[in-house]
């Protein structure tokens, strides 16, 4: 008993080996984590808009009706990437045959209506995700993020972070053009 | 010429290990005492080789010799001398050659300080150590030469990453390595004992010096990370539970459990098997951390020098390393089984359970750290594995381990009196409540593991200092009787009540500072006021200022208190030229009750700047250092005692041969 014992060590350390050489040969990128929610259809939710303005609210159906692709941003105004990446959707919002919907992460309505008052307001619709859960739903990790929605209302394409990041925008433009086509 | 000088010192130091590698260890077989005694000449030789390539390399950094490929790489004419000094450890191969620098001063160590150590016992143990020296030293010689010579040489230098000028980054990686590095001498001693077929209480005592002074700078050099990473990276905290993070903190769990299980080996002579196979597992999560770190097998935030190739030639040492090792030690474990009997209440019986939790939370940590790589490789699928996985598995467990802690010191060896200890303790107890329902009243929105944690810590702190008042005689006696009892008692008793009591302080920073921190981030302009934690921020303005080697942005960040002015915050943006990389200064107001800290980000839109303020309150972060300076404090204090220091063990004539193995 203690003798078979005694090779436990040795046999856990040559698994641990095994999954280590595995690791290191091939092509992988650790740091490359993909959205669990790639292909699948979007989380139900229902969100009002940003209180005092006159948008519409947001909710899943308005998503899956669209016959069309939709581009779904998460904001806030509190966050400077989004400041560096907002005018890259009104370019977004300039393409025909796409719907620019936002969800405006953890803000209150007062900075919110100041910012898009200032910035210009890119989105058709806008929901106001106050306690963030809908966000979690959707798993953000931070803002900004931006999802694209195909025709048949499936999640075909994510982006964390600034759309200014150098290459971003080009592959969200790749992911819109690939959506409408399907 | 310089270079070349440490080229070829290097290269030498390889031939000596070899020979140090192979003759000492056959001599002890042979009983040949002379071939034995070399490993003492050789040691030092080795590290006089070893210190002249570091020297080598260092001084190219300090002359800005530039036709040196490192030094291109990692250093620039206008940065500041001691950066420079540091930068020689900075990148791939000086951090490998400071490693291997360490390796062999420890050899040598041993060589020096090891005169009463049994000769074969020795012999064996720098051999062993030299076969690490051999790996290790070839790798560098065959895939990362330091030395590499560049033509034609350019004027002037990359910079080093701006993130590592500062002084708590230049002094983590020695600090570290020493650590991580220093268990080797204790593995080297440990496959030598299973090489002699002998473990025992002599054993256990030669080992626990070297154990505790590998503890101590790995200790202080986790804590001078953690410490670096929350002032300098402005990430607003100070642990994240990234892989590389935790690759560190393996060793030093499984480390603080050889410190603790090579006690029981050396008073009672029995757990030597275990103690023997913590002594080759700390070592092999130093390895395997090394080789995580080096090979860029798990995502981290974390970023270095990553090359798979490299990769390859580390999995292959440690491979052969552990699984060497390992092999021997499931092949000569079984032969040494005995020692004292104990009952199910006492020290020994204490120190198994204080054993159980750190090398399960070890495995909690292993697990949780390599369960990306594992899923991947069976399912294909990607995740990360991050701080809620190790908050729900590894703080449960670590208070079990602070209830034990507090109850341990008090239990007797053999066996012990369970109900007399608590009725002892019930003081102790009746604090712990009693805290448990001031931060309840105070705290009801946190987490319920964090009013436990508190209990545990309080728990911890009040049963250390009742163990030491009653090892003193506190109470009942003169206070010149206690001081005497002070100054006579072994300073190894001293030295536990201090890291003991250091380790519940730190336990009540890591609470206050996770489970009630406040946090906020904000776009900001001139003239706005934030509020945070019952203080009041005012964004004064944006100032440029221009340092040595890099521009930056300051906030002028004026706080008030209840309309009282209490100070003014200063974070800044900085940006280095030369490296063409920003990094964040935070400006922190540290007080005993808590951290306030403030980071800047600078945002360029149509040609003007905007600014982002993050805001964090850290409560009770100072706790932190404060225990941590107390656990290292304790451990310098044990390891001054003169039992280890000059205590000569006598090994019992009666050799303890292995038995004979059968077939």
């Amino acid at each position: 008993m203690i003798r078979a014992l005694a090779f436990l060590p040795v046999v856990v350390a040559l698994g641990l080996g095994a999954f280590m050489l595995w690791g290191l040969t091939g092509d992988r990128d650790p740091s490359e984590i993909p959205s669990a929610l790639m292909g699948q259809a979007v989380p139900a939710f229902e969100l009002v808009g940003i209180e005092g303005m006159d948008g519409p609210g947001l909710s899943s159906s308005d998503i899956t009706s669209a016959s069309q692709p939709v581009v779904v941003n998460i904001f806030a105004s509190w966050c400077a990437p989004c400041r560096q990446e907002h005018p890259l959707l009104e370019t977004v919002a300039a393409i025909p045959g796409v719907s620019v919907f936002g969800i405006n992460y953890r803000n209150e309505a007062f900075p919110a209506r100041r910012w898009l008052g200032e910035m210009g307001n890119p989105f058709e619709r806008i929901g106001a995700d106050l306690d963030g859960r809908v966000s979690i739903e959707w798993g953000v990790t931070g803002v900004p993020e931006t999802f694209v929605i195909n025709g048949d209302g499936l999640i075909v394409y994510r982006h964390t972070g600034s759309l200014a990041e150098p290459g971003a925008f080009d592959m969200l433009k790749d992911a819109i053009a690939a959506a409408g086509a399907t | 010429m310089i270079p070349e000088i440490g080229h070829f010192a290097l290269t030498l130091a390889l031939f000596v290990a070899v020979f140090q590698s192979i003759v000492p260890i056959v001599g002890a077989s042979l009983r040949n005492a002379r071939w034995m005694q070399i490993a003492d000449a050789t040691a030092k030789i080795q590290f006089l080789l070893i210190g002249v390539a570091f020297g080598a390399l260092m001084w190219s950094f300090v002359v800005g010799d530039y036709s040196v490929l490192n030094v291109v790489e990692n250093s620039h004419s206008l940065k500041p001398m001691i950066y420079k000094i540091a930068a020689t450890w900075g990148s791939h191969e000086g951090s490998l050659l400071l490693w291997v620098l360490i390796l062999a001063a420890f050899g040598a160590a041993v060589a020096i300080r090891g005169a009463n150590l049994p000769a074969s016992l020795k012999a064996r143990t720098l051999s062993v150590q030299a076969w690490i020296t051999v790996a290790f030293v070839s790798f560098m010689v065959l895939t990362s030469n330091p030395f590499e010579r560049l033509t034609p040489a350019p004027l002037d230098g990359q910079d080093l990453n701006p993130l590592l000028q500062d002084i708590g980054l230049a002094l983590h990686p020695p600090l570290l390595y020493l650590g991580y590095v220093g268990f080797s001498i204790v593995f080297s001693f440990a496959v030598a004992a299973l090489l002699e077929g002998r473990v025992d209480a002599a054993w256990a005592r030669w080992v626990r010096p070297w154990t505790l002074a590998a503890w101590i700078f790995l200790t202080a050099g986790i804590a001078l990370g953690a410490w670096w990473a929350y002032y300098e990276l402005g990430w607003g905290g100070w642990w994240f539970w990234d892989p590389v993070e935790n690759v560190s903190f393996m060793p030093w769990l499984l480390g603080t459990a050889l410190l603790h299980s090579a006690i029981v080996t050396e008073k009672r002579g029995t757990f030597q098997s275990w103690t023997v196979l913590l002594a080759i597992l700390t070592f092999s999560l130093s390895l395997m951390g090394t080789f995580i770190v080096r090979s860029g097998l798990l995502t981290s935030v974390h970023a270095f020098a990553v090359d798979p190739e490299r990769g390859i030639y580390i999995l292959a040492m440690f491979g052969v390393t552990v699984i060497g090792s390992l092999s021997l030690f499931a092949w000569r474990a079984p032969q040494m089984e005995g020692g004292g009997l104990f009952a199910p209440i006492s020290r020994e019986a204490g120190l198994l359970l204080n054993n159980l939790f750190l090398s399960v939370g070890a495995a909690v940590v292993l697990i949780g750290t390599l369960y990306p790589l594992f899923l991947e490789a069976i399912t294909d699928e990607k995740i990360s594995v991050g701080p809620p996985f190790f908050n729900s598995s590894f703080v449960p467990l670590s208070l079990g381990l602070l209830v034990v802690m507090g109850i341990g010191p008090h239990l007797s060896w053999k066996r012990a009196d369970l109900r007399g200890v608590m009725s002892r303790l019930r003081a102790a107890s009746f604090l712990a409540v009693l805290a448990g329902l001031g931060v309840w009243y105070m705290q009801t929105g946190g987490p319920v593991m964090a009013i436990l944690a508190i209990m545990g810590a309080v728990w911890l702190g009040f049963t250390t200092l009742l163990e030491w008042s009653r090892r003193i005689r506190l109470f009942d006696g003169s206070l010149a009787d206690s001081w005497r009892r002070i100054r006579s008692q072994p300073r190894a008793g001293h030295g536990m009540t201090l890291a003991h009591f250091g380790l519940a302080v730190c336990v009540i920073g890591f609470v206050g500072s996770s489970a009630w921190k406040e946090e906020f981030v904000t776009f900001a302009e001139t003239g706005d006021t934030f509020e945070i934690a019952g203080f009041d921020l005012e964004l004064r303005g944006v100032t440029n200022v221009t340092g040595p080697n890099y521009t930056a942005q300051r906030a002028i960040l004026q706080v008030r208190k209840n309309e009282k002015p209490v100070t003014v915050l200063t974070p800044e943006r900085r940006f280095y030229d030369v490296a063409g990389t920003q990094t964040t200064e935070a400006a922190i107001n540290s007080t005993i009750a808590g951290d306030l800290y403030a980071t800047l980000s600078v945002v360029e839109r149509d040609g003007a700047n905007e600014w982002t303020l993050r805001l964090i309150y850290e409560p009770l972060v100072g706790f932190i250092w404060a225990g941590v300076f107390l656990l290292v404090s304790g451990g310098l204090l044990s390891l001054s005692d003169r039992r280890l220091r000059v205590g000569a063990p006598k090994r019992s004539a009666k050799p303890v041969t292995a038995r004979k193995v059968s077939a």
